[in-house]
């Protein structure tokens, strides 16, 4: 029991988080900037900010995470990065020559007040940004927000510092894919071309934390979101921009800057969610859903209607990262399961309404929670099954309730890189994983007169 | 050895008092260090008679860590040991963060060690408490008695009173304390009796009046203090009369911080509104 000491009893807290259920902004900030091709993210900030920014990613996706450190010292600190953060532009052109420099604060520099416009700048008029090629930038203080938070504003980073409007619209629509797996990405690219539809993703970081064993180290991998595409991004009929914490802060940027038009779905995880994101598709892109994608989203459907018995009247409760838990809350309800709980560490007032809109009203929802008020709620009243990150596997362990891995990190187990959970193929692996979590926990405690062969 | 911590308004002539009153205690025989903490490196400049060239943090930006004491101590005016803490230009960087580590530095170096056999160490610190690192020489014991120069002047005092809710807040888990108010006349109304009383309000002494004089501008442009400049002139005894009263004050309190109402009263009860 190694979380025996979490009381049953809730109290009002004021100032104390326990064991949160977040991290920090450079995280997502460096997640989206390795969803551009041959970007190098780049840490303003002290060493060991970035060593651990980068090996929460490396945990998380098995693969190098590259990124650079401005190293502030103690000078540093007191006089502030510049003359860092133009030595680093510098020697990472020179030494490892990305296309893109993707810079984004850290609490350090964010307090002494740092301006990256005004250092970005000067490291242009000293030359040190060879031409075609760019440094984009994020402000990204973990002391505000989450590491959603750091995705959005980097997101946001690319969306500045890329797509221009030439006065010629295309029919190509942009897709802001949120805060998910590479395997997510990859699986909403095919949907669009599925469907036939022209499309932008960005960031995109399949093939660049996903890619095949080769035996050859490639720094920049063949994945992500070209720049020249960036560029055209500011053309585009329409922009999808997919969870509104993640990507409908670049969303509207995109539309402020270049006059895209946007819409912002929920994350298409589970059908619903799904079938909002291929109609939209579907109308913006002037075409026709095609049988292929007709058939995936029966399959799932047969396979929910054949396991009825089992999701229904089930509870779960739910912990992980607003668009996410709003998404799968909303399919999870569909399907017959009883949400309870669902608890997410970022801010953001709306999550409330969000679930409660989805999954009913009287699912107990906390936004800027902590694993410890989750574990109280699920102390309170048991459920089911628990779905979250690697760090809800010591609630899952205590209270003897199946864990469903979903989101990030996920440090104990893999797949999560390579399958998708989004789209009907996504909706497909997670109803495969919350009945084996079902039927396997039916098996483990059946009486040996009810121990069913067929289920 | 007496830590001495002198803050007030910015402009209101601190770097000049304390430098005077310095030079008033070195002429008494007293071994005494000054700590600029003020990014300008300007708080020692009468003592030396011209700027400080290399201060802590830049000595500490160009030699890395590996910063000899005798690179960042300066011998000034009989013997006194100048030091300036220095910090960034203007708009970049944290200039709090480098007060914090140079006085850290200084420590370490064992500028304060027992050997140094100083009798005194003076920080001037720079206008008002804007962040924790100027707040530095009050945390941690490192300054045990404030000195808050003042004047008549309305701002002047709210400065004052601000830094003493300052003083309250360390002082409640240290041994800081208020010495006293300075008073640098600007030749308002009614002065005297006006700090006198504000002084008493804040529970401390209006530990000495400096009148108002030409001379001390006349010294500063010849990169003297006045005591230096011309030791017969009578703005020269004031500081010695200010450094005596230090060197003999025994009267050191937690300050009782005023409500603006309160402060805006004594104002008018004193002031030119009469």
């Amino acid at each position: 029991m190694l979380l025996r000491h979490t009381p049953k009893e809730i109290k009002e807290r004021s100032a104390l988080t326990i064991n949160p259920a977040k991290t920090c902004q450079p995280i997502g900030a460096m997640y989206a900037a390795l969803g551009v091709h041959k970007c190098l993210p780049h840490s303003h900030g002290s060493q060991g900010c970035c060593a651990y920014h980068r090996s929460a990613l490396t945990r998380h996706y098995k693969e190098p995470v590259m990124a650079g450190t401005s190293s502030f010292t103690e000078g540093a600190s007191v006089f502030g990065g510049q003359a860092n953060l133009l030595e680093a532009i510098n020697n990472i052109f020179t030494i490892y020559n990305p296309d893109v420099i993707a810079v984004h604060t850290t609490c350090l520099s964010e307090t002494i007040g740092d301006d990256l416009n005004q250092i970005i700048s000067k490291a242009k008029e000293e030359g040190k940004v060879p031409a075609g090629k760019y440094v984009i930038k994020a402000n990204t203080p973990s002391y505000v927000g989450s590491h959603v938070t750091g995705f959005a504003n980097m997101v946001k980073g690319i969306v500045d510092a890329f797509p221009v409007n030439t006065g010629k619209r295309t029919n190509t629509i942009n897709i802001i894919p949120g805060y998910v797996e590479p395997s997510d990405m990859a699986e909403i690219k095919r949907i669009a071309a599925e469907l036939g539809v022209k499309a932008i993703v960005f960031p995109d970081t399949s093939n660049v934390l996903n890619g095949p064993q080769t035996g050859k180290y490639e720094m920049y991998p063949s994945g992500g979101a070209k720049i020249a595409d960036l560029i055209k991004a500011g053309d585009s009929a329409a922009t999808i921009a997919l969870g509104p914490i993640a990507s409908g802060p670049a969303a509207k940027a995109l539309d402020a800057k270049c006059k895209v038009p946007c819409e912002i779905l929920n994350l298409p995880i589970g059908i619903r969610a799904t079938d909002e994101f291929v109609d939209r598709l579907r109308i913006l892109g002037g075409v026709c859903v095609p049988e292929s994608i007709a058939t995936e989203r029966g399959q799932v459907i047969d396979v929910i209607t054949d396991n009825q018995q089992y999701f229904a009247g089930k509870t779960a409760a739910l912990i992980g990262d607003p668009d996410q838990l709003v998404s799968l809350a909303g399919f999870l309800t569909d399907i017959g399961i009883k949400v309870r709980h669902v608890v997410t560490g970022t801010a953001g007032k709306k999550f409330e309404k969000r679930v409660k809109d989805v999954a009913g009203g009287d699912v107990n929802v906390k936004e800027a929670g902590d694993y410890f008020y989750f574990h109280q709620l699920i102390k309170n009243e048991k459920v089911d099954i628990m779905f979250g990150n690697t760090y809800s596997k010591y609630i899952s362990r205590d209270e003897d309730i199946p864990l469903i891995r979903f989101g990030f990190p996920i440090y104990d187990r893999t797949g999560h890189q390579y399958i998708p959970s989004a789209g009907y193929r996504g909706a497909m692996r997670l109803v495969e994983k919350i009945l084996n979590a079902i039927l396997d926990r039916q098996d483990r405690d059946a009486a040996e007169e009810k121990f069913e062969l067929v289920m | 050895m007496r830590k001495i911590a002198i803050y007030g308004k910015g402009g209101i002539g601190k770097s000049t008092t304390t430098q005077n009153t310095v030079a008033g205690l070195a002429e008494m025989g007293k071994k005494v260090m000054v700590v600029g903490c003020d990014p300008k490196a300007d708080s020692t400049r009468l003592l030396l008679g011209g700027l400080h060239q290399e201060t802590v943090l830049d000595t500490l930006r160009n030699e890395g860590e590996d910063v000899e004491l005798e690179d960042i101590r300066k011998p000034g005016y009989r013997n006194t040991i100048c030091v300036e803490s220095g910090g960034p230009e203007p708009g970049v960087g944290c200039a709090g963060r480098g007060i914090i580590t140079s006085i850290n530095l200084l420590e370490q170096l064992g500028a304060y060690a027992p050997k140094e056999a100083l009798d005194y160490v003076f920080y001037d610190v720079l206008g008002d408490v804007v962040c924790g690192g100027f707040a530095m020489p009050i945390r941690e014991g490192k300054a045990e008695e404030i000195y808050i120069v003042c004047s008549g002047e309305m701002m002047a005092m709210y400065a004052a009173n601000n830094i003493s809710k300052g003083i309250v807040k360390f002082a409640e888990g240290g041994t800081v304390r208020l010495g006293g108010i300075i008073c640098n006349s600007r030749k308002v109304d009614n002065e005297l009796a006006m700090m006198d009383a504000f002084a008493k309000k804040l529970g401390t002494q209006l530990i000495h009046f400096v009148p108002r004089d030409n001379m001390v501008q006349k010294a500063e442009i010849n990169r003297k203090t006045v005591i230096e400049f011309d030791p017969a002139h009578v703005q020269a005894e004031e500081y010695r009369q200010l450094a005596r009263k230090i060197d003999g004050n025994k009267m050191l309190v937690v300050p009782k911080p005023m409500t603006t109402e309160e402060l805006e009263s004594l104002l008018i009860e004193y002031g030119i509104a009469n």
